[in-house]
């Protein structure tokens, strides 16, 4: 989004108030990723482990081989998988430009 | 009808927001507010008012509760002073960014240290930038009839913020004055109901207060600041309202003996009726004096200040509070900045005086009506001077 395609201050809400339920959905925090975590589903183990770590539940299970992968629209890259995971299924891979 | 009484105006202040049918009332108590919140909760647990009376642990819980009940559209009340304030700080920022037309009585105290309950403004000075509209009122029925001023200003469509009254604390919160007393049934349609924009409800849900990124919290703050400088108009139609039904007339910037004077007083608060009593001594003698009572402070009145003090000789600005290491009092250096490189700007001299509840008396007034001709005689900028320091 550049300046002009956001609102500008006569357009906003009073107090600045989010009238859309849920539109926090919309908001790419994968942009602030500077590494992202890159699964190996040969070395996963299934057990969940990277799923119940993530602040901010960005992995999610491959409901067809029940391995786990990550949303990168959501990641943060903060990298509590990768440190979490007991097979060592998950490394993190700096972002490039 | 009105029947005039001898009250206490910490309890006209409670009679009036009886009156104004508050719906929710959060507050903790400190000294010299404490009358307030207490007779309010007897006239609440008496059954006079249908109001909650939320109880909490702090003034910073206090102004949460209000901020949570205004957002659900309750009409909300609290009072506090000095490091109440301080410590609800945090929440009277986000009352006014929210835009939630909470109304607080603000008995103003100083602040330590060292520790003092007695009055003067450092405690609202230090919230001075929280983006509430301050009105600072000089006696018990102008307390009175400001707290219905209040209401009829923070919940118009049109603003939506909240609302400080200032009062000192002892000097005027625990004095007796006569006061003439509006009851609930003489109001009218002065207070209309308080329809919220936008308010908390499950059916319609909507995040208040979210995280504002860099990228919108500019456009926030503009919008927040217009809507406080275009709150106005508001503010004075309400003023002009209450005076054809009340009989009592008020404005940001009230004169006393101006048109001619050479030197004005400027003040803020209780100081300014005994400010009215030097300026007519001094009128006895011959001297061309005259006064301001400073009735609102933010949105800060500089046209109706450049009308009357524009080729004005000096300005004697009498502040009740310090700013260390600045450049004086608050309210001085307001003004200073209000008239920076305006052709006709008085000379304006700062200086401090009635810190933590000492007596400002006439004579201090004739003092300072003095010193501040002999400084723009001087013409050096002095940053300000104590009035009554022992050197």
């Amino acid at each position: 989004m550049t300046q002009s395609d956001k609102p500008r201050w006569q357009e906003l809400e009073i107090g600045c108030i989010v009238t859309t339920p849920g539109s926090t959905r919309e908001y790419k925090t994968g942009d602030w990723a500077s590494s992202i975590p890159v699964t190996d589903p040969a070395k996963c183990a299934k057990c969940g482990i990277c799923w119940v770590f993530c602040p901010d539940m960005a992995r999610f299970i491959d409901q067809r081989t029940g391995t786990y992968d990550v949303n990168n629209f959501y990641c943060k890259g903060c990298g509590i998988c990768a440190r979490e995971c007991p097979t060592g299924a998950i490394t993190m891979q700096e972002v490039g430009d | 009808m009105s029947h005039r009484k001898g009250l206490e105006v910490s309890l006209g202040i409670s009679e009036a927001i009886k009156a104004c049918d508050v719906d929710v009332i959060s507050a903790y108590p400190i000294t010299p507010q404490t009358h307030i919140v207490e007779k309010l909760s007897e006239i609440v647990a008496e059954g006079e008012l249908d109001a909650e009376f939320i109880m909490v642990e702090s003034e910073h819980s206090a102004m949460a509760a209000c901020c949570g009940a205004a957002a659900a559209g309750a009409r909300t009340f609290t009072s506090t002073a000095s490091q109440g304030l301080q410590l609800m700080s945090e929440i009277v920022y986000i009352a006014s960014s929210m835009r939630l037309p909470i109304v607080m009585a603000v008995a103003n105290r100083s602040l330590s240290g060292p520790l003092s309950i007695w009055g003067d403004h450092l405690d609202v000075m230090a919230n001075r930038d929280s983006g509430w509209i301050k009105y600072f009122v000089e006696n018990g029925q102008a307390a009175h009839d400001h707290m219905f001023m209040a209401y009829r200003v923070a919940e118009n469509p049109k603003v939506l913020l909240p609302v400080m009254v200032n009062l000192d604390g002892f000097q005027l919160t625990h004095v007796i004055e006569p006061i003439e007393l509006i009851e609930a049934e003489e109001l009218g349609d002065f207070i209309p109901p308080f329809i919220p924009q936008i308010q908390l409800n499950p059916l319609e849900p909507v995040t208040m207060g979210p995280a504002g990124t860099p990228a919108m919290f500019t456009e926030g703050k503009k919008a927040q600041e217009a809507a406080l400088r275009d709150s106005r108009p508001v503010i004075d139609e309400a003023w002009e309202e209450f005076g054809k039904r009340f009989g009592r007339n008020y404005k940001a910037v009230e004169t006393y003996y101006t048109d001619d004077a050479e030197v004005i007083i400027l003040g803020m608060g209780g100081l300014t009726g005994t400010a009215k009593s030097a300026v007519r001594s001094m009128r006895a003698d011959g001297r061309k004096v005259g006064m301001i009572n400073l009735r609102l402070f933010r949105p800060f009145p500089d046209e109706d200040l450049h009308k009357v003090l524009s080729g004005v000789k000096v300005v004697a600005v009498c502040d009740r509070a310090m700013s260390y290491g600045g450049p004086g009092g608050p309210v001085a250096s307001e003004l200073k900045t209000s008239f920076y490189g305006h052709p006709d700007a008085p000379y304006i001299a700062s200086f401090i005086l009635g810190l933590a509840g000492r007596d400002v008396r006439t004579g201090d007034f004739e003092h300072v009506a003095r010193r501040a001709e002999e400084l723009a005689d001087i013409g050096d900028p002095a940053p300000y001077e104590l009035i009554g320091l022992r050197e």
